[in-house]
Parts: structure tokens; C-alpha cells; sequence
């Protein structure tokens, strides 16, 4: 299909299901019931799946394939989203151009960071890239302030040109985000019983666009060129006496990635026309590392995952309380039922980093490989489960997906 | 017609002359073994000629071009291979991954970029890389990942690595060193085989039994200079050889 083989088809076409099928699948749970809380099917958190999974696969790019650790990739989805809202200022509230000028804004940013950068390898590498975005989060908020509007962020206004469209609807608002007239917080909500599921065109747009997205990092990953980014990480000697270029190759990987994160972060202003230093800080670019690390640095599937795994975390048990599990333990005696809340305490709400933390390392001491790897263990268990009964277990060859 | 010329060829380490106005002429389509004691410089020497280290006065020409100045993926380009002495292989890929890596630097040059096309519609050049494994004897592990290969398999793999290019030049730096006799005699039969195809090849070895079954002509270096250059039978017998070898053993 689409010139992939059979089993990245298969995987291609798994992932296109569960994006599809994402509002029905993330809220497993009845409406008003005890369990609602633990839904993630709401457009806000489903959006941001979409584009943290597009922001992660792009880094995989350069970190799985290339083995280069870059610390300031989130300066990139800043850019990336100053470009589009100035975009929406200036041109038009349809999405498309914002998010085009995201990509190109972000994508030659990059080549001049990675252009410096790259002249290093290893620590440097990576202190380089942090020093970058640090230096663009710094300028963001201080003499770059006529660009960014500085603390209080790049946001619409009524008075901005948008020359292709209308600097404001007739009742005298900022007109809203949309593809082509469909509006982006436009959403179709569908009551099945106690269930009630939300279908956002949003969501809608940023699930075609990450499927694209995975789409490219497939043919990438399967290519020549995939293959000799995989050879920068793993023997960059062997490469150039062997007649290669290493440094465009690793350049290449650089700009790919530092567009994906220009895409994402135009998304993201689609989404919600609002543009922010913190995005470029320097916790926002660890961020992706962690998710690409939990998920599974080198495999295809696996940043999605891990971005996916981690804004559950930060969405979902951050709104876990105190009285929230009060309620939980209610069934237990009051000396008890403190002493319990007391414990779990630390590790919901907002000691939701803890939790985050300890699986993090736990992932990272037990499945080197990620999350990605402890699913390919399962199959492989399972496999051998069900063939050992019928002949001898072969053995499973170590392959990723 | 000498392929590769090297003249007047001086490099110093602060103040250890290393190589001292070495001359060097090797003949195309022959096996040229530099031959010497430890520290003699002939690991200096070859990485002379690939870029690794530039020397400080002196020419190294091949095939008319001069290597000096150019960086080792355009020496490589222009069709000189290395093999190193601890093997350097891709070690987190397959080992036909290994082998395809090179043959699309011969193919695609030093940079390219279609990564709409896919690594499984290469046949012809897997096939061709198939082949190359079979003739070093490593087809069978074709899909294991080259870093799990004992020192004697990754040698060869590195050598077909360099093979698959069809290089005009051949440099390899002590290619049985660690091998057992048996691995020995296969690198043996594996590169005169090599030599009968017209590849030129210039051979760092300790083992003169690798040397004398091999090489057609062979330059002696001590401390930095070419003190003979011969064919085999005549080294043999030289006193100067036995002397730079056994150092002052007569005294």
C-alpha cells in the first residue's frame, strides 16, 4: 500500500484506525461516572496527542536515526507558532497558509542552527542546541518584543489586517481559526446511552496531518537515506571512508526534524491562536526527549506513544485530588482512609512529575528500548504461547516497528 | 604504470620524524606489501594516503590526482578503499546493510537524497551485495547485526564492505592480525582471488607468511625511511632487512 510493505502497511493502517476512531476508544467510561475523570476523548487533549505525536516523530528523526541528542528542539515549535499567528495577522484566519509558514519559518531556522551546531558531536552537540533555544526564548521575551508581544504572547486582535480575509466578523469579533469555512472548535458531539462522544474538526485536521506526517517518517525510515542516518549513529568513520558525506546527511535530519516541530507548533496555533515564549523554554524541549525516549528512541511507532503517554499524565492526573480520592477510599474508616490519601498523595495532582519521573526511569532501567519495546516482548511472549503448542519455539528475530 | 606515487613524503609528531622523505611507487594491479618493525611508520604512511593525517612536506599522487588536502569521502570517491586494523563496520546494522551502504556510495556519490524510495526495491544492488557476502563466506548471517560477528567475521565483512565499491586501490592495515592460522589461510585464498580480479592492493602485515604468499613487491620501512624495496625473494635475504627487524641481535 502507498509503497510501503506489507508490515509497515499493516502498521500504517493500524494507526490510521485508532486516529480515526480516537473519540470512541478514549472514553471508555460513562458520562457522571466515578471512572469519567479518567476519559481522554475531550478535543483539547486529543489535539494535543496529535501534535506532541507529530512534534516527537520529527525528533525521532534526528535522535533515533542520527544518534544526535538535540536539547532545544521546542525553540523551533516556538518559531513554528510565532510564524503562524503572524500568519493569521496578517494574511488570513485559514489555517493552511499559518500552518505552511510554520513549517518554512521553522525549517530555516533550523538549518542555521544546525549548521552551527553540528560542527560538534555528543555534549557539545546538544549544549549547542540548548544554548539556541535558550537564546531564543531570552530574545522572545525581551528585545524580539515587537514580534512576539513578549510575556503576554502573540495573540488576534481586532485590528490586525488580514488582508486576505476580514479583521473582524460583523458582530465585531476576531474571527475564528478555520479550514476553508469548517471552524476548528466546531464539534459534533454524539450521546450513545451514558456516553457522550465528541468529534472535533480540529482534532479531525491534526489527525490527517500527523497521519502524513507518520507516512513520510515510514518512507524516511525505509529508505537509502533512512539507512545512512541510521549509519551517522552508529559508525561515523566507517561513513567517511566509505565515500559519504556524513554532515549533510546529519543537516538533512536536522531541518526534517526542526520542520516537523515548526509543524506542530503551527498546529498548535490552529488550535488555539495564541503564540507564548514558554513554549522554547528549556523544560518544553526536554519534554520531547522524554517522550521519544519512554516511547522508544529508533522505532516508528514509538514517539507517538511516549507523547501520547506523557500529555495523558500531564492532563489526566494532574486533575486527580485530594477530595477526588477521599471519595475512592471512602469505603475504608476516616484514620485509615487519611493514611492512604496521605501516601498517594504525592503522586497525583500536581505531584503528577513524580509519577511521570518513576515511570520514566522505571521504562528506562527495564525496557532500554521504551515502551515499544516491553509491546514487543508481549508479542513475542504471546507468540511463543501460542505456537509452542504447536511446534518447537522458534526464535523471535529482534526486529522494531 | 605506478598508480600510486608518493614522494619526498615527510610528517613529524613534535619532534619525532615518523616519516622521513619516504618514496613509494606502487605499480597498478599488483599486491605492494610495506613491510617493518613497530614504529616504523607504516601505519603513518597509509593514513597519508586516506586523508586521516596530511603530511608535512611531500606529494601522494593516485592515478594523476593529488590525495592531499581532500577529505577521506572524496579520496574514497575517487576509488580508494581502506581496511583498518581494528575493523570499522557499521555495528548497529545488518550485515547486508553494511555491505548495500557502500555500494550506494559508489552509486549515488557522496550525498543523496530520494527518500520516497525504498531500500526493498534496490534488487539489483541487494543481489549485488548478496554476492559479496557469499565470497567473503558471510552470507548465511546476511540479517544478524554486525556488531555481534567475532573480530575474524568483522574483518571480513569490513573487506567486503570495501570490495562491493570495486575500488582501483586497496589499502589494508594488518588484515590477519588476531586471526587464527586457519582464518589466516582463508584471508589468504579470500585475497589473491582479489588479486587475480586486477584490484591494486597495498598490504601493512607482521606476518611474513601473509607477506611472501601475497605481495609481488615489497618496501621495507624503519624509523621513518624506505631502506629497501624489492621483490619478495630478494627481501628475504637482505641483511639490511634483518637488521632493521632483529635491531642489534648480532651484537
Amino acid at each position: 500500500m502507498l509503497g510501503l510493505n506489507r508490515k509497515d502497511s499493516g502498521l500504517f493502517l493500524l494507526v490510521i484506525c485508532l486516529t480515526a476512531l480516537a473519540p470512541f476508544l478514549l472514553n471508555p467510561f460513562p458520562e457522571g461516572s466515578e471512572l469519567a475523570q479518567f476519559n481522554a476523548g475531550y478535543p483539547d487533549l486529543m489535539q494535543r496527542f496529535m501534535i506532541f505525536g507529530i512534534f516527537a516523530i520529527g525528533f525521532n528523526i534526528l535522535f533515533g536515526l542520527t544518534g544526535y541528542l538535540s536539547f532545544g528542539h521546542a525553540a523551533f515549535l516556538g518559531v513554528g507558532s510565532y510564524a503562524g499567528v503572524w500568519m493569521m495577522k496578517l494574511l488570513t484566519v485559514n489555517v493552511v497558509p499559518a500552518i505552511i509558514m510554520s513549517v518554512i519559518v521553522a525549517g530555516l531556522f533550523s538549518l542555521v542552527v544546525g549548521f552551527i551546531s553540528l560542527r560538534r558531536s555528543g555534549i557539545y552537540f546538544s549544549i549547542l542546541t540548548l544554548a539556541f533555544a535558550q537564546m531564543s526564548f531570552a530574545l522572545a521575551y525581551s528585545v524580539l518584543t515587537p514580534i512576539t508581544n513578549g510575556e503576554t504572547g502573540l495573540q488576534l486582535s481586532l485590528n490586525d489586517p488580514r488582508i486576505l480575509g476580514i479583521s473582524q466578523t460583523v458582530d465585531g469579533s476576531i474571527p475564528a481559526a478555520n479550514f476553508f469555512g469548517i471552524e476548528m472548535r466546531d464539534s459534533l458531539e454524539l450521546a450513545m446511552g451514558g456516553w457522550l462522544f465528541t468529534f472535533n474538526a480540529g482534532y479531525y485536521l491534526a489527525a490527517i496531518v500527523m497521519l502524513i506526517s507518520f507516512y513520510i517518517a515510514i518512507r524516511i525510515f525505509r529508505s537509502p537515506f533512512g539507512m545512512m542516518l541510521r549509519a551517522v549513529k552508529s559508525n561515523q568513520q566507517r561513513m567517511s571512508y566509505t565515500g559519504l558525506n556524513t554532515r549533510p546527511y546529519a543537516l538533512t535530519a536536522f531541518v526534517i526534524s526542526g520542520m516537523y516541530a515548526g509543524l506542530a507548533g503551527g498546529l498548535m496555533v490552529a488550535m488555539d491562536p495564541l503564540a507564548g515564549a514558554e513554549r522554547m523554554y528549556w523544560t518544553a524541549s526536554g519534554e520531547v526527549v522524554l517522550m521519544t525516549i519512554l516511547g522508544g528512541a529508533g522505532t516508528l511507532l514509538g514517539p507517538i506513544i511516549g507523547a501520547s503517554a506523557i500529555k495523558y499524565f500531564e492532563n489526566i492526573f494532574s486533575k486527580i485530588n485530594d477530595t477526588v480520592l477521599h471519595g475512592w477510599f471512602s469505603f475504608m474508616p476516616d484514620g485509615l482512609q487519611d493514611f492512604v490519601v496521605a501516601i498517594i498523595h504525592p503522586f497525583i495532582g500536581k505531584g503528577w512529575h513524580l509519577t511521570l519521573g518513576l515511570m520514566f526511569m522505571l521504562v528506562v532501567i527495564f525496557l532500554p528500548g521504551g515502551l515499544m519495546e516491553g509491546i514487543n516482548r508481549l508479542r513475542i511472549w504471546f507468540g511463543k504461547r501460542i505456537n509452542g503448542r504447536q511446534q518447537a519455539p522458534d526464535h523471535a528475530p529482534a526486529t522494531s516497528s | 604504470m605506478s598508480i600510486l606515487e608518493v614522494n619526498n613524503v615527510n610528517k613529524n609528531f613534535g619532534g619525532l620524524k615518523a616519516l622521513n622523505n619516504v618514496n613509494l611507487q606502487v605499480e597498478a594491479g599488483t599486491v605492494h606489501a610495506i613491510i617493518g618493525p613497530n614504529g616504523a611508520g607504516k601505519s603513518t604512511l597509509l593514513n597519508c594516503f586516506v586523508g586521516r593525517l596530511e603530511p608535512d612536506t611531500g606529494s601522494v599522487t593516485f592515478d594523476g590526482e593529488s590525495l592531499l588536502g581532500i577529505k577521506p569521502f572524496q579520496i574514497n570517491q575517487l576509488g580508494v578503499s581502506r581496511v583498518f586494523q581494528t575493523p570499522e563496520i557499521f555495528g548497529a546494522l545488518t550485515l547486508i546493510e553494511n555491505v548495500m551502504i557502500p555500494a550506494f556510495a559508489k552509486r549515488d556519490g557522496a550525498f543523496h537524497m530520494e527518500p520516497w524510495r525504498s531500500v526493498g526495491s534496490e534488487a539489483g544492488l541487494h543481489e549485488q551485495a548478496m554476492e559479496m557476502l557469499s565470497d567473503v563466506g558471510l552470507d548465511a548471517k546476511a540479517d544478524e547485526l554486525a556488531g555481534q560477528l567475532s573480530r575474524g567475521d568483522k574483518r571480513r565483512l569490513e573487506l567486503a564492505m570495501c570490495l562491493v565499491q570495486d575500488p582501483k586501490l586497496l589499502l589494508l592495515d594488518e588484515p590477519t592480525a588476531g586471526m587464527s592460522r586457519g582464518d589466516t589461510n582463508n584471508t589468504i585464498d579470500l585475497m589473491k582471488r582479489i588479486a587475480q580480479r586486477g584490484v591494486t592492493m597495498v598490504v601493512i602485515e607482521h606476518d611474513m607468511h601473509v607477506v611472501f604468499s601475497l605481495a609481488e613487491k615489497i618496501s621495507v620501512l624503519a624509523q621513518g625511511t624506505v631502506i629497501v624495496e624489492d621483490v619478495p625473494e630478494k627481501i628475504k635475504g637482505d641483511p639490511r632487512v634483518q637488521d632493521a627487524y632483529l635491531g642489534g641481535a648480532h651484537l
